[in-house]
């Protein structure tokens, strides 16, 4: 359903637009084997605590998802209405797979997840995510994460 | 989130990611991605279908064994059919049908008011079976939001009833909150209806829905340039909008 050819002509228009950050560089980490891994999530849903400031036209910044969150305190404030919101109503693992996450954890088929996650609101610039980033990695570093998963919406 | 992959891995933190876009993910090459054919939304796949959750987060996670790329694979299966997708699906409330001839904010939040509350039954059943609601990010509750989208159609406009956040950001925001509300209700209800067909419902059959595409005209008619904004393309989607 996410080929472009399923979408609205408009949001396809759009889509195929829209242009990309290129890097000069391509960094790429190595690491243990998969069980010995600590996985966070980082989502770009713009996923928030219900208490937590929503997230402003043009934002850049993320907020903090503690793993232990009862599935009730997470809300979604994503700018775009142009993608199915019926599913993460539904299970939150739709965008935010932390029960599987666990299971996996349970399984030994990863080493552990992490006590904290992220979330980024999509559709910003990645430039204004760079600092964003260069206060986020010793957060991650502080967890122990030697690996995230990255969640689009 | 390719600028995010990349940040990362620069700082020393091994990524994989889903793609809902391949094209975008071509052109911007991340370390490891998997490519998943759903719809924008569900990087995951289905709700409540935990086994095709898991197979998707494991291909994505496996990735991390590359540390020669960038490496972009495809997931090879299509989210299953629900059984309102297999069988149709219809919401068995029956409800007004929406009509523009409504002028005036008191009218037009009373009959989005009316009409919310015809729901409240599917939308209780739905929070005690999930255990949770989505609903209430914009901080207000439903009478509030019913209230201030009549509003919208007062001059002068109304002031921003959430002191930290100007009237644009409170506007779109409560109207996630509004759709939430509905979809939430309308997805506990029997048949299992699939997320096209709930959107279709949702924009085609409800007062809410004739309201937000009325307040898409009202913002974009504004001198404000953060509600023309919202206006034009932050209230209804692409493939609604006409």
């Amino acid at each position: 359903m996410a080929r472009l050819s399923d979408t609205s002509a408009r949001l396809r228009e759009r889509l195929e637009s829209l242009e990309c950050h290129a890097f000069e560089t391509e960094p790429m980490v190595g690491g243990p084997p998969l069980k010995q891994r600590r996985i966070a999530i980082i989502s770009t849903a713009g996923l928030l605590k219900r208490d937590d400031r929503p997230f402003v036209l043009g934002e850049a910044g993320y907020r903090l998802l503690p793993g232990d969150l009862n599935h009730n305190e997470i809300l979604m404030g994503h700018v775009s209405t142009n993608f199915d919101r019926s599913g993460f109503q539904q299970d939150l693992n739709v965008v935010f797979p932390i029960d599987r996450l666990r299971e996996l954890a349970a399984d030994g088929r990863i080493g552990s997840v992490a006590d904290f996650h992220y979330s980024f609101m999509g559709a910003t610039d990645p430039a204004q995510m760079a600092p964003m980033v260069e206060h986020l990695a010793p957060l991650l570093q502080s967890d122990r994460v030697d690996a995230v998963i990255l969640a689009p919406v | 989130m390719g600028g995010l992959a990349h940040y990362l891995e620069e700082a020393g933190i091994a990524t994989t990611q889903i793609s809902l876009c391949r094209l975008h993910t071509e052109q911007m090459r991340p370390p490891r991605a998997l490519w998943v054919p759903f719809e924008f939304g569900r990087p995951f796949g289905p709700p409540n279908n935990a086994a095709f959750q898991t197979r998707v987060l494991m291909s994505a996670l496996q990735l991390l064994t590359f540390d020669v790329g960038p490496v972009l694979t495809d997931f090879p299966e299509d989210e299953p059919a629900t059984l309102g997708e297999q069988m149709g699906w219809a919401c068995p409330i029956n409800i007004s049908r929406p009509h523009r001839t409504l002028t005036g904010g008191a009218a037009i939040a009373a009959a989005l008011t009316e009409e919310i509350a015809q729901f409240t039954p599917w939308y209780d059943l739905a929070v005690k079976s999930r255990g949770r609601t989505t609903v209430g990010v914009s901080g207000l509750d439903l009478p509030e939001i019913a209230t201030l989208f009549g509003a919208m159609f007062d001059d002068p406009l109304p002031s921003s009833p959430v002191p930290t956040l100007a009237l644009a950001d409170v506007i779109r925001l409560a109207a996630e909150d509004l759709k939430a509300y509905y979809i939430e209700a309308a997805s506990a209800q029997p048949g299992e209806a699939g997320s096209r067909q709930l959107s279709e419902w949702f924009w085609r059959a409800t007062r809410a829905a004739d309201t937000l595409k009325r307040m898409k005209e009202r913002c974009l008619n504004s001198n404000d340039e953060s509600l023309k904004i919202v206006g034009a393309v932050l209230l209804v989607p692409y493939a609604q909008a006409g």
